[in-house]
């Protein structure tokens, strides 16, 4: 791959994306784009989320330059990607779409062995990559590999997209409303996966969507886009709790704070005293880790919330067994607690 | 004459001449066959080319247009006062027939790739060539050999004209039969072309299975 550093711009060394100054304007005049500047850092998810139309995919495809820009200019690891190979850099960055475009004429292995083979990889390397990605995205290499696109339901088929893009190790991903054409289940479903392969991979991800809540659910930032115009840029806390226009405002909609409360996970809020039994002064703690306990022996519990559950989900429980606190488990171990008069106190001081 | 009549006159007679019979069959064969290969070889890059060029596109489907208006008989006369008698310019006349249906279902078929699977290969860093080679052609390869087909059958049809510009064929049997009134010629004639024309049509049928690869298609009825 092309790692030059030969322009002589000033930016932190781990950033992957600069766009600076970017406009684009179409053929037929109509201003995709404007004056569009930011940057994003190597190794994180940044979501473009804003309504139809409003440049967020016109922003994304300037990156792997199925565009260019009219005016500015963008940087991939600090070369302007006018200055790169248009075919060389693709080859480099994993593309997604929401139409998955898989190859209907080739099989699910010759689909993810694309990129590897343009690279030119030999036959047994591509070979076991295609196995490990195939087993990445929990579909069982034996049975998927030889078979092809059309057998595939939706969900598979845009599994197999994402691992086609993330063939030959690319240093950054495109997914362009990668789950937007899936029935809500299965695009859950896709989303969790997703965001474990994310843990796993050290790749630098631009994602777009119209949905607010996958936005919110996926990214480590967010760009909120309005016609042409990038709005506010930011960590979904600071979108959240600070939203910079009242466009923001509207599109974040007015269940506000409990959109907060869904992207903060438990054990941010919860406070790690151990209640026991020995300890009569809590009791009414005391009284729901027992509870926990017994529901975990039966295994029916709903009394009690995981660490990395989010917060929306510890109120729910509390609302639906009318108490104010419950014990936070993990690996069957009370590790903490949780209570509701904490959730207000975070909210209240601004969610930090 | 009963028709059982007719057809027993028409096998004895076929029996009676099978050497001419093998020499007629075999101009026709070739008239056929040598006209749809010219046509493949020429409208194939056409229509490749005329799906990267707008001005390119106008001009070769009116090309491609302008020969199959002109009626089949007409043809074959046009030629005439060109290239004059014999096979050669029966095969030309036969090849400028068969080239339309081969273009218009290269065009269709390469303009039907879906767009999306078009752009994921771009964006995946193929570059125009590997996209047509790989992605484009293969997928449209049951579209292209639809059209090679109605070529191919058309021409059987076609061919029994060349006998009037001296192209041989069955048509020498066809023809002279009509005007003698010798039913069984005429038929010994026409038969076989009929077969031919099913023949020709089932075996482009099984070439495009193989090529387009039959695993797809079965996937795709069990998907469907």
């Amino acid at each position: 791959m092309t790692k030059t550093n030969t322009t002589g711009t000033t930016e932190a060394p781990d950033t992957m994306i600069k766009f600076d100054g970017v406009t684009k304007i179409y053929s037929d005049q109509t201003v995709a784009i404007e004056d569009i500047s930011f940057e994003v850092e190597r190794g994180t998810t940044t979501v473009f989320v804003g309504p139809s139309g409003c440049g967020k995919t016109t922003t994304m495809t300037l990156v792997n330059r199925m565009q260019d820009p009219t005016e500015g200019a963008v940087y991939y690891d600090g070369t302007d990607i006018q200055e790169l190979d248009k075919v060389d850099l693709r080859r480099d960055i994993g593309y997604v779409i929401q139409e998955i475009g898989l190859f209907d004429h080739m099989t699910v292995g010759e689909n993810i062995a694309t990129v590897p083979e343009l690279k030119g990889w030999d036959q047994s390397r591509i070979d076991d990559r295609v196995d490990e990605l195939l087993e990445l995205m929990d579909l069982e290499p034996g049975t998927y590999r030889d078979q092809y696109p059309n057998a595939l339901s939706g969900g598979q088929q845009q599994r197999i997209g994402v691992a086609r893009a993330l063939a030959a190790d690319p240093d950054v991903l495109l997914m362009d409303e990668p789950f937007g054409a899936l029935d809500p289940l299965t695009r859950e479903e896709l989303q969790d996966e997703f965001l474990e392969i994310q843990e796993r991979i050290d790749t630098t991800i631009l994602f777009v969507t119209h949905d607010i809540n996958e936005a919110l659910k996926m990214g480590d930032k967010i760009a909120i886009f309005d016609v042409g115009e990038l709005v506010q840029y930011g960590s979904p806390k600071e979108i959240l709790h600070n939203p910079a226009t009242e466009f923001v405002e509207d599109f974040i909609g007015a269940d506000r704070t409990l959109k907060e409360l869904q992207i903060t996970p438990v054990r941010d809020i919860m406070s790690e005293s151990v209640p026991t039994v020995e300890q009569p002064t809590a009791s009414s703690v005391a009284d729901t880790a027992e509870a926990a306990t017994a529901a975990l022996a039966d295994g029916t519990g709903d009394q009690y919330v995981a660490p990395t559950n989010t917060v929306d989900i510890a109120l729910s429980r509390m609302i639906e067994t009318d108490t104010q606190s419950l014990p936070v488990v993990k690996d069957d171990d009370v590790v903490g607690t949780i209570t509701e008069s904490s959730i207000r106190a975070h909210q209240s001081n601004g969610g930090v | 004459m009963g028709l059982i009549d007719a057809l027993l006159a028409t096998y004895t007679y076929l029996v009676a001449n099978f050497d001419e019979f093998l020499r007629l069959l075999a101009e026709h064969l070739a008239l056929v066959l040598v006209s749809v290969a010219l046509a493949i070889v020429i409208a194939i890059p056409m229509g490749v080319l005329a799906t990267r060029n707008e001005r390119a596109k106008s001009i070769v489907m009116s090309f491609g247009n302008v020969s199959q208006t002109v009626p089949t008989l007409a043809i074959i006369a046009l030629v005439f006062p060109i290239l004059g008698l014999g096979f050669l310019p029966a095969l030309v006349g036969l090849f400028a027939y068969a080239l339309l249906p081969i273009l218009t279902n290269t065009v269709a078929g390469l303009e039907n790739v879906d767009e999306s699977t078009v752009e994921a290969a771009r964006g995946m860093g193929m570059t125009e060539n590997q996209i047509l080679r790989q992605i484009q052609l293969p997928l449209a390869v049951p579209v292209i050999f639809a059209g090679i087909r109605t070529s191919a059958v058309l021409n059987v049809g076609t061919a029994y004209l060349a006998f009037f510009i001296g192209g041989g064929g069955l048509g020498v049997w066809v023809i002279s039969g009509i005007s003698l009134f010798n039913t069984p010629q005429l038929l010994a004639g026409a038969i076989p072309g009929a077969l031919l024309a099913i023949g020709l049509d089932s075996l482009f049928g099984l070439i495009e299975g193989r090529l387009s690869g039959e695993s797809m298609a079965e996937q795709s009825a069990a998907a469907g």
